[in-house]
């Protein structure tokens, strides 16, 4: 194995493009240096993109933020604006491992990873989150719901890897939140992961809802169904019961030691419920 | 494949050293730099055995490859104490026993020494929270967690 550290994209995609599908992406590392010590995976090389400047930072403008996809939760946690803007995606970014964890982990590699359990991406794609993708053919963007294909499996093509994520300035009226289940309090993966977003207008109404669910399926769901059942309700007990009713729906889950399949199905509606609840709350205070 | 020259800060002091792509930060410390305090539990970023600051920022050095500290400045047990004066939280470690077979509690000072360079007034809950990728296997949490808390009383008071 080789390492190398370019300082720009072109030379990263160079590097990647060259290797024929043995180059792996490093980030944070916090995945990938558990597979290569493990031997899940041998690649002839490295490619650490923490030295390219896109990568690197947030940045806020009349658009929205953007966050670059080798940026440590522990950093963006710390981001006041965005804390403020997202507390859904913070949360549950948050929530991916230890300290140590987060003074490496990334949103780039917590995205293509491509675990369905990872935490960040029910709530980024609850929030519309985009990736900014760099490639041998330029740069495209790409939904963060179409970014994974299935376990440890992507949409990106040889040369091509994640720069930064986008997220919009919310909308008056607007809120997220992130709920996941685990047997315990700290430290351990999603059995389901939760992200709402959703839009109130002044009588109430919910007028734009996404719907995120993760560890129910090979991908995290963006699902459509869910979100319907909150727009143009108030939020009340019976359109949370349809909420709910769509998201066990949405499930195609696993059976493992963390959760059967019933268990899955039935929680990741409950969760619906909550998280919708808290979105909500945070929405009316707004 | 050859190695990698890197050019690196540690405790304070620049520090050159040889290493394979493959090979940890903690590789690194223990087997080429002979700093051993920092220990290897798990290997997988789980019991924080191995924790130090790179930048300032808590990791494991066990997720760090070694060519990744080039350029960035890393704090190890080993620059805790001032020659033979113990930083506050090393002797809370020792009035409270929070030690007994010592593999975990380097990387409890370092974690905890970050806590509180970031938080002089923790809680409890802040406390147990912070330390949670930090595993002990035998004195059990609530003499770390008051040792922790006591050493913070002290700190805020000099």
């Amino acid at each position: 194995m080789d390492y190398r550290s370019p300082g720009s994209v072109r030379d990263a995609v160079e590097l990647l493009a060259a290797h024929n599908g043995t180059a792996h992406v490093l980030a944070g590392g916090t995945d990938l240096l558990v597979k290569l010590r493990a031997g899940f995976v041998a690649p002839e090389l490295v490619v650490d993109v923490k030295a390219i400047p896109q990568l690197r930072g947030i940045a806020s403008d009349p658009r929205g933020f953007r966050i670059g996809a080798a940026v440590s939760c522990a950093e963006i946690g710390e981001h006041a604006a965005l804390s403020a803007a997202w507390p859904g995606v913070v949360e549950a970014l948050q929530l991916i491992g230890s300290t140590q964890i987060q003074g490496r982990a990334t949103l780039g590699g917590n995205l293509c990873n491509a675990s369905p359990a990872a935490d960040s991406v029910p709530a980024l794609i609850a929030a519309g989150a985009v990736c900014e993708v760099a490639g041998p053919a330029g740069e495209r963007e790409v939904p963060v719901e179409k970014l994974v294909t299935g376990p440890g499996r992507t949409s990106l093509a040889r040369g091509e890897f994640v720069l930064a994520f986008r997220l919009p300035n919310p909308d008056a009226g607007s809120a997220d939140a992130y709920l996941r289940l685990i047997p315990r309090t700290e430290m351990d993966i999603a059995v389901i992961g939760v992200g709402v977003a959703l839009t109130l207008d002044h009588a109430g109404v919910c007028t734009r809802a996404r719907v995120g669910l993760g560890a129910v399926a090979p991908t995290a769901l963006l699902v459509a169904d869910a979100a319907n059942a909150l727009i143009g309700s108030k939020v009340d007990d019976a359109a949370l019961a349809a909420l709910a009713a769509a998201a066990s729906a949405a499930c195609k889950p696993i059976d493992d030691k963390r959760g059967t399949v019933t268990y899955r199905t039935k929680v990741a509606g409950v969760l619906a419920r909550r998280a919708a609840r808290i979105a909500f709350d945070r929405a009316r205070g707004r | 494949m050859p190695k990698h020259h890197v050019t690196t800060t540690i405790n304070g002091d620049p520090v050159e050293f040889l290493c394979a792509p493959e090979q940890t930060l903690l590789d690194v410390l223990r087997d080429v730099l002979q700093l051993t305090g920092s220990k290897e539990g798990c290997a997988s970023g789980d019991c924080g055995a191995c924790s130090v600051t790179l930048d300032g920022r808590l990791v494991c050095a066990c997720l760090v490859l070694g060519v990744e500290a080039q350029g960035h400045s890393v704090e190890t047990i080993e620059g805790m104490a001032k020659g033979d004066e113990l930083h506050p939280l090393q002797r809370k470690f020792l009035e409270h026993a929070a030690l007994q077979c010592g593999i975990c509690t380097p990387g409890f000072l370092v974690a905890a020494k970050a806590l509180l360079g970031r938080n002089p007034d923790p809680t409890e809950t802040e406390v147990r929270y912070w330390l949670a990728g930090n595993l002990c296997r035998c004195t059990g949490y609530d003499k770390i967690v008051r040792a922790v808390l006591d050493a913070a009383a002290e700190m805020r008071r000099i």
